[in-house]
């Protein structure tokens, strides 16, 4: 037999924990000074008057025809918008995030040669998903209005960059975080790789998968409508003007709608995995 | 020969030594039953032989080829005609059985095939027939999270059934799986092997299984072979002496010790 070490009488994971939380109590809170943080600040009285006085514009809703009908146009442009975006971001996403999903590598448990070709392809594969995703979409929005002049194409190009960015990175994550038996089973068993991705990584990441999809839509509908502020179009262009205008009535109209389009999302994505599952 | 591991040790990162100075030589066609106590080494071994681990020192030539002298076109080629049937299956259980049968052949389909099978099953008639002789025909378009356990580890086997792979390794594939059908599995991989005139290497822990199918009983114990005879030599001596660090008794599958009262195991050797 092999000799085998005999384990330490304490846990020696503790050290490391407790030091960990030591350090992430220290960087807490002098982040909390440096931001000025402090709840009592919204039950100042004179503040209070001031929030109250603009919430109190938000009723009665405005429900006028005229304003109904652009409601809708601008709702489904928001809609089309994040939607669009969102393809464009799968189609930046699903093969950058198969490229940096470490265990569909088949250098890893394979040959000699060539195992340096994957590891030196990973590493730029990865900074291009960390460059997409580290300009906020309104940045890219400001930048699109001026090349695309303003409207839509400008939103669905933002969201289509940013996003393609951060569902490749979270897809390689999800890949890697579930159950990559089948898949290391299957490459050991001569299959190729995207043969392997789809017969075994697929089928175990699918849920999370399509619920992080249409969480990110939703996330994609609300910044359509921020850059609508910028001139993206969309109910973000409406909600800017009507706050010009100092109508509280059709913001609130508005804010009603997005939620109503957050139900719709929350909705979709249950119904989603029931289909699934 | 199928098989020819000379001097070869496996030292994992942890610094354990998982296998010490093995060689083993099998030839095409035979059937070889590993048997030991639990961390002998006996899935490290099937590993090494799968291509799957490399070994760190020695050397391993599987099929007639060092696997680690290949380039990767030509190991991908290699490893479609090893199959390994999993202690516990690595199938998705999302995935419904028949495709889990068919992703056997992966190795050997073409991409497009592979694809095209999700649309729809491609060898609905050469899965059934595979699961049929492990007697779960019937299951054939359940989803995988509906079996037990012993149903999935028939599954497995089922998948390297179809892969018809030319050296067959399994990896305690009834450890879940009651005697009477563990003997119909058994017996099925060993016809298959018979059949097609392929190597067939087991590790089992049920000792009477491994006596009762195979000609050829490898013991390791520590990472090293203690024994490698046919079954009639294998004396309940050898036996207990294998697992004594494990319990009093040899492991069987109706764990009855093997010392009980007249003939221990039943050594029956249906292979001459």
């Amino acid at each position: 037999m092999t000799p085998q070490a005999t384990p330490p009488a304490r846990d020696p994971a503790a050290l490391p924990r407790f030091a960990l939380t030591a350090v992430i109590v220290l960087l807490l809170w002098p982040g909390f000074k440096l931001v000025e943080f402090d709840p009592g600040m919204l039950f100042d009285p004179r503040n209070r008057e001031t929030m109250g006085k603009f919430l109190g514009t938000f009723f009665p809703l405005a429900l006028s025809a005229d304003f109904l009908r652009l409601v809708v146009k601008s709702t489904l442009e928001t809609l089309t918008i994040a939607t669009a975006g969102m393809t464009v971001a799968l189609v930046i996403a699903a093969p950058l995030s198969l490229l940096v999903t470490r265990s569909l590598s088949v250098s890893r448990i394979g040959p000699g040669a060539g195992r340096w070709t994957g590891r030196v392809l990973r590493v730029p594969v990865r900074l291009v998903l960390m460059l997409l995703r580290s300009v906020p979409e309104i940045v890219w929005a400001l930048l699109f209005v001026r090349a695309v002049g303003l409207g839509p194409a400008a939103g669905v190009l933002a969201i289509g960059i940013t996003y393609g960015g951060m569902l490749g990175k979270v897809y390689a994550e999800i890949f890697e975080s579930g159950d990559t038996r089948p898949t290391v089973a299957l490459l050991e068993s001569g299959s190729g790789r995207i043969a392997a991705f789809v017969y075994g990584m697929l089928p175990v990441a699918l849920p999370e998968l399509v619920s992080y999809t249409v969480y990110r839509w939703e996330c994609a509908v609300r910044a359509s409508v921020i850059m609508g502020f910028v001139g993206a179009g969309g109910l973000g262009m409406q909600i800017e003007l009507s706050m010009r205008m100092l109508s509280g009535g059709e913001v609130s109209t508005m804010l009603i709608i997005f939620l109503l389009l957050v139900m719709l999302a929350d909705g979709i994505s249950v119904g989603l995995r029931k289909v699934i599952d | 020969m199928s098989l020819d591991l000379s001097h070869v040790k496996l030292v994992h990162s942890s610094g354990h030594c998982a296998i010490n100075d093995v060689s083993l030589r099998v030839d095409a066609g035979e059937r070889v039953a590993i048997i030991g106590p639990s961390g002998a080494g006996k899935t490290t071994l099937l590993r090494l032989i799968a291509t799957a681990l490399r070994p760190s020192s020695g050397n391993v030539s599987v099929l007639g080829v060092d696997p680690w002298r290949l380039g990767p076109p030509a190991l991908r080629r290699l490893r479609a005609r090893i199959g390994m049937v999993h202690q516990s299956p690595p199938i998705p259980l999302r995935q419904r059985v028949v495709t889990a049968v068919l992703g056997g052949r992966l190795g050997a389909w073409p991409l497009w095939k592979a694809l095209g099978s999700l649309a729809y099953p491609a060898d609905i008639a050469g899965a059934r027939e595979r699961l049929d002789r492990m007697e779960i025909g019937d299951k054939l378009f359940e989803r995988c999270d509906r079996l037990s356990g012993g149903q999935l580890q028939r599954v497995g086997v089922a998948r390297v059934l179809y892969q018809q792979p030319e050296l067959v390794l399994t990896d305690e594939p009834v450890s879940a799986v009651d005697p009477a059908l563990s003997d119909r599995v058994i017996g099925e991989l060993s016809r298959e092997a018979q059949l097609r005139g392929v190597t067939l290497i087991a590790s089992l822990h049920a000792v009477d299984l491994a006596l009762h199918w195979f000609p050829r009983i490898v013991g390791i114990r520590g990472g090293e072979i203690s024994f490698d005879l046919p079954p009639l030599r294998v004396s309940d001596e050898m036996l207990r002496e294998l697992y004594a660090s494990e319990s009093a008794v040899v492991p069987t599958q109706t764990n009855r010790p093997l010392d009980m009262p007249a003939p221990g195991v039943r050594r029956k050797p249906l292979c001459s």
